[in-house]
């Protein structure tokens, strides 16, 4: 018991921690066998002729086969956009606009539990969190722009805005609803029309939105929305139709983004990786800074690209917060995604568990440390253990690339001025965190940070009013709030 | 000195011991025309220069062919006055700039001498110093102002105070309209420094001297050595290194060079840079200024903190 000198007390993990399941039923949700493309208003098949299997991460089990769009599907869906945009959607009042949107925003709501258990079932994230706020915040954003499409001279002074007409939207798969909200419902508000590609192994809750947005009445091809891999989007992306290219995903295909659209006109926002420094100071309220770290790293399994996966702790607690830490982890449910005591679901397949394996692979190799829950794990399906690294160089791998899984790395720092130069040391710049009790530091530490996004005293949180990018390699443009607005309107 | 010299000079001493003086033709003294690297003005590394010249062919001056080194060097510069120029208060900013615009009046004569000396009127080169001064004075003014216009609180429904402001996007590099060589210079970088941006500028090759002279009028306006750094040279070989460079943020071209726009795009995707192109901008009208060029190089960011039992007072507070 030397331990105790801590003075605060060990958690016991025996066997009273267990709880009974508590599993979401998948009744709710209606999949079909097979989906088509969503191209001017009705599902139509691929002139691919081809489908691909999307799967549960979570047991592996087919759930339905989807359309893989080809450059003749892609032009087709480009086509249909740009034909509504010129005789529809662009001559609409800012007012009948926004109804429409109100309209997709209130059908989501009303199908919140349907769409939770999919994007569950599809994505493997744990059903609190799409219950609670994947589907409830998508909905949300909808509801935030539709209230803008009839006030956007409002929004930027002295300047009207203009839409730019077709957008080419790509969205990953860490949060396939959320990401299709974040894109659409900006782009319709300002006047756009719009194609968008969800990530291949998530498909099947933006192919119920495109039910909904059938059902809303949405003027055919106003939003089309078409399946498939990498060779859809950068047929998406290269389509001479296409006047603007929103994308979230990697840094390395934003700059093959970049790099495609270099000699036209086509704008583009950018909202890629990250490599979030979460910072503890001696001061700060520990409990609440674990609690934190915890949700800064594995909220939806570290699929976030805004995760606080950098860890820096000032040294004169370190030992306290690593050992919290590694108490926590214990406590973390890791199993079925449809379970609501699930904290950590399942990896969202199969080649993004093996990156994370890679990298845990690494940071040993490079002399790390590694410390994981000992929790087991299901026998099929793709999981990972929460797992730390300690002992861990600034100039390490793990430390420096995007892991997009549950791993942290953990360093220490004395000074203030230390660890704003090790947080901001890196190519990214998409969030950071703070942790202090001291106000005047939180601004110190918060103006410092080069990132879009900074979380004092709180991480990972989201909200359709406040605008979302990065800075540096994490890309350009916002998304949410007023500013969100920007990246889809020329400004006269 | 010995009676012979004094006689076959032209001075000679009159009865009542005053020189008397026959008019000598004065020597002018040349300007070295040189780059402005960090608050220095050096000459550029590799040695190397052109011979600028009116349309007529007239040799105005031996300038400064800027290299890959130059570039290098101009970058690192801006790079290390960075945290001190986005630090300084906004209200100093201000003052730098106005500042700036009180030595560009007061040097007025000099950039419309070498205005006209690269072929403008006098009334147009009079004309583009006018509106250059005015355009510092511009946007002196938006130094403390257009954090308010471009920043937002967010209403957000959970219960956190949480704000969105402008911050500088860092080190940018520039390539001046090459036809305006004093308005355009003054168009792009006041904008971006207003901003707290530091840059690197490549002035016109034609037209050089104003963008030297400029460089002096910094100078001497308190704005720190290595906010604005100024090139001159060819852009087709300096450019290219500086969309290249991993440690710059942001390009503006303003040229309508189809294949040089593509190449800024391309190798600015290397570290993700904003590259804006300033086309289709008229710097001589209204529309050639305005805030929207300083948001063009700024960041927003989003600042979160949890705000304690929100709504708590209920009716009573």
């Amino acid at each position: 018991m030397a331990k105790a000198k801590n003075n605060t007390l060990k958690l016991k993990f025996d066997t009273s921690w267990n709880f009974a399941p508590a599993p979401e039923s998948k009744s709710i949700a209606s999949i079909k066998d097979k989906y088509d493309l969503f191209i001017n208003g009705a599902f139509v098949k691929p002139s691919s002729k081809k489908y691909f299997k999307t799967i549960n991460p979570a047991n592996e089990e087919v759930l339905s086969e989807v359309a893989d769009a080809n450059a003749s599907d892609v032009d087709k869906a480009a086509k249909a956009a740009h034909t509504a945009y010129d005789k529809v959607w662009k001559k609409m009042s800012g007012k009948e606009r926004g109804k429409y949107i109100y309209r997709i925003a209130r059908m989501l709501q009303e199908r919140a539990r349907e769409f939770a258990v999919i994007e569950t079932l599809d994505g493997g994230k744990p059903i609190r969190e799409s219950r609670d706020f994947d589907v409830p915040t998508a909905a949300n954003h909808f509801f935030y722009y539709a209230g803008w499409a009839d006030k956007l001279e409002y929004a930027f002074p002295n300047r009207q805005a203009q839409p730019l007409g077709v957008a080419g939207q790509i969205i990953p798969w860490n949060f396939p609803l959320l990401m299709a909200a974040w894109k659409i419902a900006p782009a319709l508000a300002t006047g756009n029309t719009v194609v968008l590609k969800p990530a291949e192994t998530t498909p099947l809750t933006a192919l119920k939105l495109a039910e909904i947005i059938q059902e809303a009445d949405l003027p055919p091809g106003v939003v089309n929305i078409i399946t498939g891999a990498g060779a859809t989007g950068a047929a998406l992306v290269n389509h001479p139709g296409v006047d603007k290219i929103a994308f979230t995903g990697s840094t390395d295909v934003g700059k093959f983004i970049q790099r495609a659209i270099a000699g036209t006109n086509k704008k583009a926002t950018l909202e890629l990786g990250g490599k979030a420094a979460n910072i503890i100071f001696e001061d700060a309220p520990l409990d609440q800074a674990v609690e934190g770290v915890i949700n800064g790293i594995f909220f939806n399994q570290g699929h976030v690209c805004c995760a606080g996966s950098r860890l820096y702790v000032q040294e004169s607690v370190y030992k306290t917060v690593l050992r919290k830490l590694k108490d926590r982890i214990e406590t973390l449910i890791v199993g079925d995604p449809l379970d609501k005591n699930t904290d950590i679901g399942a990896i969202n397949s199969k080649q993004q568990l093996e990156t994370i394996h890679k990298y845990i692979k690494i940071g040993q190799q490079e002399g790390a440390e590694l410390h994981q829950s000992s929790c087991a794990l299901p026998g099929k399906g793709f999981y990972c253990r929460p797992t730390l690294f300690t002992n861990v160089a600034q100039s390490s791998r793990i430390a420096q690339e995007e892991i997009f899984g549950p791993v942290l790395t953990i360093q220490t720092f004395r000074t203030e001025d230390e660890v704003i130069e090790k947080a901001n040391n890196t190519p990214y710049g998409l969030s950071a965190g703070v942790w202090t009790d001291k106000g005047s530091k939180i601004f110190n530490m918060t103006t410092k940070m080069r990132a879009g996004v900074v979380w004092a005293n709180t991480f990972n949180k989201f909200d359709p009013t406040s605008p979302f990018g990065g800075y540096k390699e994490s890309g350009y443009g916002r998304e949410g709030g007023l500013h969100g607005l920007n990246a889809y309107v020329n400004l006269v | 000195m010995a009676k012979s010299a004094i006689k076959k000079s032209n001075i000679h001493i009159s009865e009542n011991g005053l020189e008397n003086h026959q008019p000598e033709k004065r020597l002018e003294v040349l300007k070295t025309y040189k780059i402005y690297i960090g608050g220095q003005f050096p000459r550029t590394e590799s040695g190397r220069y052109y011979i600028a010249t009116n349309s007529k062919g007239n040799k105005l001056a031996n300038v400064c062919l800027s290299s890959r080194k130059d570039v290098r060097d101009a970058v690192e510069s801006a790079r290390n006055a960075f945290g001190g120029w986005s630090a300084r208060a906004a209200f100093n900013r201000g003052q730098i700039l106005y500042r700036m615009a009180e030595m560009l009046e007061g040097r007025k004569a000099q950039f419309i001498d070498e205005l006209m000396q690269q072929d403008a009127s006098k009334a147009k080169a009079e004309h583009e110093v006018n509106l250059s001064i005015d355009r510092l004075i511009y946007y002196a003014g938006w130094c403390d102002k257009y954090q308010q216009v471009l920043s937002a609180v967010n209403p957000v429904a959970s219960s956190h105070f949480n704000f969105s402001v402008p911050e500088p996007t860092g080190v940018v590099c520039m390539i001046a309209p090459q036809q305006y060589s004093l308005l355009g210079l003054v168009s792009v970088i006041a904008p971006v420094i207003a901003g707290g941006n530091t840059s690197v500028v490549i002035g016109s090759y034609d037209k050089p001297l104003s963008c030297v002279t400029f460089a002096e009028v910094l100078n001497s306006s308190d704005l720190p050595g290595g906010v604005v750094n100024i090139l001159t040279g060819k852009s087709s070989e300096l450019a290219p290194w500086m969309a290249d460079h991993m440690d710059v943020n942001a390009l503006v071209y303003c040229e309508k060079d189809e294949a040089t726009q593509k190449m800024l795009k391309e190798k600015g995707a290397g570290n993700v840079k904003r590259v804006v192109i300033y086309d289709k901008v008229n710097w001589y009208s209204d529309s050639g200024q305005s805030p929207y060029f300083i948001n063009d190089f700024q960041e927003i960011k989003t600042t979160w903190h949890p705000i304690e039992n929100i709504g708590g007072g209920g009716g009573k507070y």
